[in-house]
């Protein structure tokens, strides 16, 4: 049953006090979690969990009008702010990622949305590189890989900030591979009610990139989306419909794949990642629900602003500036 | 050129029938892999069944790396988790790999479809997407942190 939208007179209010309150919770997270582990073990132990539940609702409902996924706010907010290790945040960050794609990559596949046959070649690469990223991650150090966290997360605030969409870019000729593995199709677009047939071109740079997009997938275990759309979009020429659609997709491959490893190597932990799950997805069908009434550039700004101090912290932590 | 398959007869099922197909088995395994996840994570929360790890020594062990956790913890890896099944957070565990591996009889159904129609390419893909899953699954990748 499609979800009632929300009155208008309570949209912003609600908005803002949400947003407020997820800055208090990660402000009365921080300075626990930045005075160790002692610290925040001598709070009782359902604090914790019943944080991260709320903190991802909050994120759930924030990431969908803002158009990225949930796990790419996860790792950097909650590696920076809560006291868990970032091996489990990573595991948890990639099950919220899983978690999400699967729940919606059926719907986006029967309306058409997404293409199998577009993401199957790519998914193929980027979930071969994320077991080597995931790898690599978990033999890094930590304070390593927060580095390199944040500055991928200051990386991805400025894609944000700079990058733009082509709602159905012109494909004039598909190259030969696109050709052979016939990576084309038709969807009907229900904004305007037109059919869309599409083609893409430039396939063997776009495998490429993905070969990459897995590697980072895995490493950090962020949602990828942020990467998937621009380069099926802008790269390959991929309507942006589906090309957001086909990224969902090709992430529940790819962190199928880093998900195990972690979860081979013992580090995803229920007690971290069920609550995160739940909240983000139940954040996030609020966020559907917010989509057609709010500003998405509001909603984006805010989220921007949020990855920059996320990722300033990460950075800042990973280097021992901010413990 | 291979073709993609034809479409599906009825009105929201204009999308070729391999597609549909998976759509159906994933919606299928998501959906199992999240009711056992919650389920179980609820009845380690009210405290039904013996976990390995009491609940009010994790906030001195999750700060820990994952090697140190596992050592202080006694909790297992690789498939080792499944011979704790019996402990309430361990349960857990089989939710998460529901999900994580709820793609591989996906992309399995679809062989047959594509053999019979001769698309040699998307038969070696899916049976490459679930070798690579299968061989995450299997724990033989493996490093020391």
């Amino acid at each position: 049953m499609p979800a009632a939208p929300l009155h208008a007179p309570f949209r912003a209010p609600v908005m803002g006090r949400l947003f407020v309150g997820a800055w208090a919770l990660l402000l009365a997270a921080g300075p626990a979690q930045a005075a160790g582990a002692a610290s925040a073990a001598a709070w009782p132990w359902w604090v914790w969990p019943l944080a991260l539940f709320l903190v991802c609702f909050l994120m759930g409902i924030v990431a969908v009008p803002a158009g990225i996924g949930g796990g790419t706010l996860f790792v950097p907010i909650v590696g920076s702010f809560f006291p868990f290790h970032l091996d489990f945040v990573r595991g948890a960050g990639l099950l919220v990622a899983l978690a999400s794609a699967l729940a919606a990559a059926p719907v986006l596949l029967r309306g058409g949305m997404a293409s199998l046959r577009l993401a199957m070649p790519l998914a193929l690469l980027a979930s071969a590189s994320s077991m080597g990223g995931a790898l690599l991650g978990l033999a890094m150090p930590a304070h390593v890989v927060q580095v390199l966290l944040g500055v991928l997360v200051l990386g991805i605030v400025l894609l944000m900030a700079v990058s733009r969409q082509s709602e159905v870019p012109i494909v004039e000729r598909p190259d030969a591979l696109s050709r052979a593995l016939a990576l084309h199709g038709v969807f009907v677009d229900r904004a305007s009610g037109r059919s869309i047939h599409w083609q893409v071109h430039r396939t063997v740079p776009g495998l490429l990139v993905f070969l990459g997009i897995g590697v980072l997938a895995g490493l950090f275990g962020i949602g990828a989306g942020w990467a998937n759309v621009p380069a099926l979009n802008l790269l390959m020429g991929a309507p942006l419909k589906v090309a957001a659609g086909s990224s969902g997709l090709v992430l529940s491959l790819v962190d199928s794949s880093a998900a195990w490893v972690y979860l081979n190597r013992g580090a995803v932990l229920p007690v971290i990642a069920v609550p995160s799950v739940v909240g983000m997805m139940l954040g996030a069908r609020i966020g559907a629900r917010l989509l057609g009434v709010l500003k998405g550039a509001v909603i984006r700004r805010m989220v921007i602003g949020l990855l920059l101090f996320a990722g300033l912290r990460a950075l800042l932590k990973g280097l021992g500036v901010w413990p | 050129m291979s073709t993609p398959g034809r479409p599906a007869r009825g009105d929201a099922q204009s999308q070729p029938v391999e597609q549909l197909r998976y759509a159906r088995w994933l919606d299928l395994g998501a959906r199992t892999g999240l009711v056992v996840l919650v389920l179980s994570f609820l009845a380690y929360a009210a405290g039904l069944g013996q976990p390995q790890v009491p609940v009010e020594r994790l906030p001195a062990l999750w700060s820990l790396p994952v090697a140190e956790f596992l050592q202080a913890s006694g909790m297992a890896s690789g498939w080792g988790w499944l011979r704790q099944l019996g402990h309430s957070d361990v349960v857990g565990l089989a939710g998460i790999a529901l999900l994580a591996g709820c793609s591989l009889p996906c992309l399995l159904v679809l062989v047959p479809l594509y053999a019979r129609r001769g698309d040699r390419a998307f038969v070696v893909l899916c049976l490459a997407q679930a070798g690579v899953l299968l061989l995450a699954a299997s724990g033989l990748l493996s490093v020391g942190h």
